[in-house]
């Protein structure tokens, strides 16, 4: 058998080849990849299908697997089989393992539209060519939206690639009572920051929550400080390696987080960020720095106090760019290029790019905001109004690291945050930097 | 009488041309029937190791002299450094994914490390608490049936459990050490899974919690075979237990201890869960099989580059496989 093949051979038609060159790839990881492509029942043909709509089956794979958000799911899929007449047929995975097999399941049988990220992560598959553009959908649904969620979903082909559904701020969470009790004000520059630190942790509290076991919540620490000190457009060059990592700004981050750090809860590299927010809502530590969608979502799990539960935008440093910028992953629906029945679910896409299909999908869902302009949600309650807000000032919003940047790269920057958060000096800044610009070297080239 | 066993019985002398005669003979009685069966039998898993075993593992190695994310096909081409990786997915990137694992990949010399302390201390540790626990449970001191079972029960749970159920101890906000010795939540717990001087050791303690287990119900096998008479055979020539076991016993014990060692060399080469469930095996747990996976399982695979790892931890798999079979062999030859 011979691994080496043919530049021309295309990715759009499976052959044995094709197959054994997977078997080859699964070589050591068990053939994981054969757990999502054996949902689908057969081969598609030509991938494009312009049958009636009315009636038709619409496949979605779907990583929507907590049971909060798979109600929430189940009840847009009601919602747009209903308005397109179509029949919606859902195939959840578990969120882990969707992500993890994704190259295999978009090459194998996928399901015609599946959930997906806003941002780099989209585009790169899309430039793979494993998504179908969707510049028709958009032609009609274009209206809803404004130029953020419209950059977002855009491909970087500039053809648009995704519909998007809700996103959820990454801000500074409080108790209010807490700030009530002890007199303390929401800081809005960097040193009255520090001042309320300092401040708090002579109180006895731990000014700033923190947990990095798992490895992704100190990225959002990071995108946040870039986006205060350098601004976005520096983030995403960043990101994508325009910049080197061994720049200056990329310095000044990490010091500002050094002067940080005496602030922060210890032994982050130890403690899963659920630990983390219930030092939060048992008031022994001050703020919290991560997604609603994590520590709201927390909170309404642990049933502890929603309302006392308050947030405010990070802190401007650099005065050129105050508050401008944040980080709100954005999470969506993408059509696969091998689609069986893309003009249904086309139809269904329209469907969802509504402010209407926003409120029914967030009629369940306690921490996501939409992204539609107008959309009337009239179940959200204080923190997602305030989400819907704050987003809407934002001149700019970034994804994550994780979703801006080559995942083999956020995966990287994890370990080298992970050692800044270890020993947090900033004479050890220089050579982080020197390991992170190495190995965007080797992953982006 | 089947002529099989007669020419067994009746050996034909040297360069007797009957005895040929017989041997093409006894190949004539294989009939059509026993063909197929043994071109099945030795077929089916001739051709299931080739496509699973074989093949795979030579693929990975090919693999591994290649950059590809997993998606489209690969071809002869070298990668050119100048275009961006997206545009140059599938090229013969020769052996620059072994020269970045050695040089810039911060993970690898500390996986490799890791692979040889885990190795260590089921060797050093693991394995003789394992067979003092099961010399200690042969001598039916009182209660050995529950000593037996408690030490036992770990090696029926799975690792991902195994890793949870540590957690509980090792959390340094609520964990039971760090409750027992006060310092729990405050600034001064000891953060025993993330600080990465401590995380490997708290680790190998929850593994050898498990592989002193397994180690001693072999043992403990083992020992239960073993002919009683020798043992008296000892005690009569005046041996004293300490003689007794390690003059009689443990040499004639040879099989189990040399299963014992073949088990000890695979379950620390092959350790993964746990540190996966602990912290996916980051920040102080890197270990090879967690490398391999995590850059060929995911949603932007390096294919090429998590195969260059895996074929590492091959070559160092093959280092223990080979002076095991060496050994084997050449006691075969001797007999």
């Amino acid at each position: 058998m011979s691994v080496v093949d043919r530049p021309d051979s295309v990715v759009g038609s499976p052959t044995r080849r094709t197959l054994l060159r997977g078997v080859g790839g699964a070589g050591l990881t068990v053939a994981a990849g054969g757990l999502l492509a054996a949902c689908g029942d057969s081969e598609p043909e030509s991938g494009k299908s312009s049958g009636p709509v009315a009636g038709s089956t619409v496949t979605f794979g779907s990583n929507y697997s907590d049971p909060a958000t798979r109600t929430a799911f189940a009840a847009l899929t009601d919602s747009a089989a209903g308005a397109t007449k179509t029949k919606i047929k859902i195939n959840t995975v578990d969120h882990n393992s969707f992500q993890q097999n994704i190259t295999s399941y978009l090459q194998g049988t996928p399901d015609d539209l599946f959930t997906w990220f806003a941002g780099y992560r989209m585009q790169y598959f899309a430039a793979q060519g494993l998504a179908e553009p969707i510049d028709d959908v958009w032609e009609k649904i274009g209206g809803n939206f404004n130029d953020v969620a419209k950059k977002l979903s855009t491909g970087l082909d500039g053809r648009k690639y995704l519909v998007p559904l809700y996103n959820y701020p990454w801000v500074v969470f409080y108790s209010r009572s807490l700030f009530k009790k002890n007199g303390y004000t929401v800081p809005t520059t960097w040193d009255a920051y520090m001042a309320l630190c300092k401040k708090m942790k002579s109180d006895g509290l731990i000014p700033i929550a923190f947990g990095d076991k798992d490895g992704w919540p100190a990225l959002g620490t990071f995108d946040i400080l870039n986006m205060r000190l350098n601004g976005y457009d520096y983030h995403v060059k960043l990101l994508k390696h325009e910049v080197p990592w061994t720049d200056q700004g990329v310095y000044s981050v990490f010091q500002h987080w050094a002067e940080m750090m005496p602030y922060v809860q210890s032994g982050a590299n130890g403690r899963v960020w659920q630990d983390a927010a219930k030092a939060l809502e048992s008031r022994k530590a001050g703020m919290m720095f991560q997604g609603t969608n994590q520590v709201a979502a927390q909170f309404v799990s642990d049933k502890a106090d929603l309302d006392d539960l308050d947030f405010f935008p990070f802190p401007a440093i650099n005065p050129k760019w105050g508050q401008d910028f944040m980080d709100a992953p954005t999470d969506g629906f993408m059509l696969s290029k091998k689609a069986k029945n893309s003009s249904g679910a086309k139809a269904v896409l329209e469907y969802i790019g509504t402010g209407e299909a926003e409120a029914e999908y967030l009629k369940t869902d306690q921490w996501d905001v939409g992204l539609a302009q107008g959309v009337n949600v009239p179940t959200y309650n204080a923190i997602q109004k305030k989400s819907a807000a704050e987003i809407g000032k934002c001149k700019a919003v970034a994804q994550f690291m994780d979703r801006d940047a080559d995942p083999a790269m956020a995966t990287a920057m994890i370990s080298v945050i992970q050692k800044f958060i270890d020993d947090p000096a900033t004479s050890g800044i220089a050579a982080l930097q020197k390991s992170a610009e190495n190995q965007a070297r080797a992953i982006y080239t | 009488m089947s002529p099989l066993t007669r020419t067994r019985r009746v050996a034909p002398p040297a360069g007797d041309p009957a005895g040929a005669g017989r041997r093409r003979r006894r190949i004539r009685h294989m009939t059509t029937v026993d063909r197929v069966v043994v071109a099945v039998l030795l077929g089916i898993p001739l051709l299931l190791s080739l496509a699973f075993i074989w093949i795979p593992a030579l693929t990975t190695v090919l693999l591994s002299f290649t950059r590809w994310n997993g998606v489209g096909g690969l071809h002869a081409k070298a990668c050119d450094p100048a275009l961006p990786s997206i545009l140059n997915n599938g090229c013969v990137n020769g052996v620059q994914n072994y020269h970045q694992a050695a040089t810039n990949y911060p993970q690898f010399w500390p996986a490799v490390q890791h692979n040889f302390i885990w190795l260590g201390v089921f060797v050093a540790i693991a394995t003789p608490l394992g067979m003092l626990f099961a010399v200690l449970l042969d001598r039916n001191i009182r209660g050995s049936r529950m000593y037996q079972s408690a030490l036992f029960l770990p090696v029926m749970l799975s690792l991902a459990l195994i890793g949870i159920i540590w957690e509980f101890v090792y959390s340094q906000d609520y964990g039971l050490i760090n409750t027992v010795i006060g310092r729990d939540g405050g600034s001064d717990a000891i953060d025993w899974l993330g600080d990465p001087d401590l995380n490997l050791w708290a680790v190998l303690l929850e593994a050898t919690w498990r592989q002193a287990g397994y180690v001693m119900i072999l043992y403990l096998a083992g020992l239960k075979a073993v002919d009683p008479t020798l043992r008296e055979a000892a005690l009569i020539d005046g041996a004293n237990g300490r003689q007794t076991f390690w003059r009689v016993i443990f040499p004639v014990m040879r099989p189990i201890n040399i299963v014992i060692m073949v088990i000890t060399v695979i379950e620390s080469l092959r350790a993964f869960d746990l540190v996966y469930i602990t912290n996916k095996g980051i920040n102080g747990l890197e270990l090879l099989s967690v490398l391999v996976t995590s850059n060929i399982v995911g949603e932007t695979q390096r294919v090429g580059f998590g195969s260059a790892l895996g074929v590492v931890l091959l070559l160092i798999s093959l280092v223990p496989i080979s002076v095991f079979l060496h050994q084997t062999f050449r006691r075969e030859e001797k007999q």
